[in-house]
């Protein structure tokens, strides 16, 4: 619209020209609005720019931690030979011996033409002595028959074929050779090598540093599943309870504004004030086993008790009045309106609340720092389902936070696959609130 | 409201049921970030090779280690506690204060401490402590007088090293490699280029002059690094002038990424360090509660896995790591076989 008509409605002066040809001020708002909208644009594009650019570089550097590159082998492992084995201190140690012997036999036999000796065939293999050694102690009746394995290679094979590891740029080491890298293409050739998906990085437990081959995230998702077990029963029921009294039936003094404003403020504590208080009051006061998930649960609980009192409550708020009047003008009790009638219409919201609170529970790490849940936690699965709460376990993201500590750099690549199993689960979580508040929100 | 409450006291009531009858099963050990790395590859070993539960080994840095070591007895309390030092006399009285009186010190081995660029930048091939203290000493010795430090390259005080800017990423006090540092470059550099006596001379008493060599310049030419090593591997990535500070294994992990720079001509590797041509080498211990033998399954058994051969040893995984092994590593075993605590001989 112009604003000519605005500046003096009464008096309209003849107007010079036509309504469609625009004077100076009109053009100048005109142009103000479109920068403004330029601006938006920018700024959502910088956004999207920035969120491709991660969403790339993660995919990138997560994906070689979904494959691993494996030996096939065949191997006979007679009685005596395991005999001797368990009889040692260090039983690992003999499986592989065993496992390099029948390699270096099997590329003799086969004539590979490139020359390598057993300290080559010890650089291009894993750790595969834990592996024999659970397979024949599972499978005492496989003695002496020849069993097939797929046993992980080196870390620096692994790297070699995924990418990060280049003839170029390699220093030899004790680590690998150059020449060893002759003796892995001829391998390659043979079959004996290839690259396969990693499924133990997806179910199985840490490993120790030298063993980047063995690591895999599954424990800690159980681990992750248990916490959020704990803050899930703990923090709904109590965060509920907690806005339903405030919001429906406290009276307004100054004791009720206190503790308003105190759990706004709590929900603005950093998380390291809780892993502290978690470690005071539930370790050291209520002797509550260290790493496990309970006490990483009960941490966490306090940590979302806000968010879910706090959205509750708006969400409580959201219901009109109307509904509660009309509960209360047919009989209902006061009880009776707010869980028929308030607290149906208010459950979106709340689901909404909680989903969101737990996926930022989930992402979590500091306070996970001071009650141990990060080191090396490798204990594997849980022996049952109380077990699961308190048997040492680590977390996603501690296990993340761990994993990009470490000294070779394959650990480097298995914490971006990890961040990306974090995220599916954080956008799964996220997409779920989502169909939960579009399918039963009502709007008044 | 009832079946919010019947939950919430039904789900405490599970819980406490259930922490009271878990017993803890596993070895528990916390401390140095730089033992960290052998003490997993000993756990994980330890949890393959034996019907014991694997250990959880936390991280957190000597002094945080030794803290939770000392902060008395019981289940809820760690058994080990693993340090790139040895315990001091301030920590033995805390730990006997709370009731930890009989510790076991068990020594596993020895660690390089390495001083390593960019592969890609200036090569630092005549290094001597004394040029560490030059570069990074709050006060040093220029044309015979005490000045705050006015270097700003290396070239300035040493003419076979290159003319680039100064940039040092040192350990943090919290880590166990900050007294190793501050003991054999620090202080011996200082002695070296005469900073000591000429502080001495300046009326200062030989207390006072070795606490001021250990004053870093405060003016960003020298970073102090609390994380861990991959903290100091990414400043490094990003300056290709920076030197940092290193563990030996840590190194020797990423040769394609760091060039390693020789200390007084010696280049650092195992060997070097085994017979003590290196420097800059320091042991590295773990602590081992002796009440907690016994109570907790798998404890002792663990710290003597720990130091046997087949790990410790030359030809062991820890070794491979990067481990200097211990060559009286027998002296060591008999100490964990006998739980022989500190004082009574070692």
């Amino acid at each position: 619209m112009s604003d000519a008509s605005l500046q003096s409605p009464s008096a309209a002066p003849a107007r010079k020209g036509s309504l469609h040809r625009q004077d100076e001020r009109t053009r100048k708002r005109n142009a103000a609005e479109a920068r403004f909208r330029g601006y938006g644009i920018a700024a959502i594009a910088v956004g999207v720019f920035f969120l491709v650019v991660l969403a790339f570089s993660i995919i990138r550097s997560g994906v070689p931690a979904f494959t691993h590159t494996v030996l096939d082998v065949e191997i006979t492992l007679t009685q005596q030979q395991f005999d001797e084995a368990e009889a040692q201190l260090f039983k690992t140690k003999a499986y592989a011996g065993y496992f390099n012997a029948t390699l270096t036999a099997e590329l003799e036999r086969r004539g590979i033409s490139v020359p390598f000796d057993e300290a080559a065939i010890e650089r291009l293999a894993g750790k595969v002595g834990g592996t024999l050694r659970e397979f024949y102690r599972a499978n005492p009746d496989q003695l002496g028959q020849p069993v097939t394995f797929e046993l992980p290679a080196s870390s620096r094979v692994d790297g070699y074929f995924n990418g990060r590891v280049s003839r170029d740029t390699l220093q030899e080491s004790r680590f690998l050779m150059l020449a060893d890298l002759d003796l892995v293409d001829a391998l390659s050739e043979a079959g004996i090598i290839h690259g396969t998906f990693n499924w133990n990085f997806i179910t199985g437990a840490d490993s120790g540093v030298d063993n980047p081959g063995g690591a895999g995230i599954g424990a800690s998702v159980v681990g992750s599943f248990f916490m959020m077990l704990v803050v899930l029963f703990l923090s709904l029921p109590i965060g509920v309870a907690a806005s339903i009294y405030l919001e429906e039936f406290a009276p307004q003094n100054r004791f009720t504004d206190l503790i308003e404003v105190n759990i706004s403020n709590l929900a603005a504590v950093p998380s390291i004030v809780f892993g502290i208080l978690g470690l005071a009051v539930f370790i050291q006061f209520a002797h509550l086993p260290q790493s496990a998930p309970l006490v990483g649960g009960l941490v966490l609980t306090l940590m979302t008790l806000p968010t879910i009192i706090i959205s509750t409550r708006a969400s409580l708020k959201a219901v009109p009045p109307s509904i509660r009047d009309a509960a209360l003008g047919v009989g209902a009790s006061k009880m009776q309106a707010v869980f028929h009638h308030v607290l149906p219409l208010a459950m979106p919201g709340i689901l909404t609340g909680t989903i969101i609170g737990l996926a930022q529970a989930l992402g979590e790490t500091a306070p996970l720092l001071l009650i141990g849940m990060v080191g090396f936690v490798a204990r594997g699965y849980p022996d049952g389902f109380i077990a699961g709460f308190t048997e040492p376990n680590s977390a996603m993201p501690a296990q993340i936070y761990t994993w990009a500590a470490r000294a070779d750099a394959s650990f480097y690549d298995k914490a971006w696959g990890g961040i990306i199993i974090l995220l599916i689960f954080l956008l799964t979580m996220n997409i779920i609130a989502i169909i939960l508040r579009r399918r039963f929100e009502r709007r008044w | 409201m009832s079946y919010v409450k019947l939950t919430t006291s039904a789900l405490a009531i599970a819980a406490l049921s259930a922490t009271a009858a878990a017993a803890r099963d596993n070895v528990q050990v916390a401390g140095s970030s730089t033992v960290l790395p052998y003490a997993s590859i000993v756990a994980e070993a330890f949890g393959e090779n034996t019907d014991f539960p694997t250990p959880v080994v936390e991280s957190g840095g000597s002094s945080a280690g030794l803290k939770r070591f000392c902060e008395g007895v019981g289940e809820n309390t760690i058994d080990i506690a693993n340090a790139s030092r040895q315990i001091r006399e301030k920590e033995i009285k805390a730990c006997a204060e709370n009731g930890v009186t009989d510790i076991v010190e068990v020594r596993i081995g020895y660690d390089g401490i390495v001083f390593a660029s960019q592969q890609t930048g200036p090569a630092f091939n005549a290094f001597v402590p004394a040029d560490i203290f030059n570069a990074i000493g709050a006060q040093v010795l220029v044309d015979g007088a005490i000045v705050e430090n006015p270097h700003q390259t290396w070239a300035d005080f040493n003419g076979d090293l290159p003319a680039v800017e100064l940039a040092m990423f040192s350990p943090g006090t919290k880590h166990g490699t900050r007294e190793v540092f501050e003991d054999k470059v620090l202080l011996e550099g200082c002695e070296a280029t005469g900073a000591m006596e000429a502080m001495m001379a300046s009326g200062m008493s030989e207390d006072d002059a070795e606490d001021a060599s250990l004053d870093v310049r405060q003016d960003g030419k020298s970073v102090d690094i609390d994380g861990d090593y991959t903290e100091t591997l990414a400043r490094i990535d990003a300056n290709p002038n920076g030197i940092g500070v290193f563990g030996l294994a840590f190194y020797e992990n990423n040769q394609d990424k760091l060039k390693v720079a020789t200390m007084s001509g010696i280049a650092p590797s195992t060997e070097t360090i085994a017979t003590g041509e290196y420097p800059v080498s320091r042991p590295l211990f773990f602590y081992v509660k002796k009440a907690h033998i016994g109570v907790i399954p798998g404890l002792k058994e663990f710290a003597m896995f720990f130091v046997s051969d087949e790990l410790a040893g030359p030809t062991g995984p820890l070794a491979n790591y990067g481990l200097v092994s211990d060559p009286e590593l027998d002296q060591v075993q008999a100490i964990v076989a006998n739980e022989k605590t500190l004082g009574e001989g070692m």
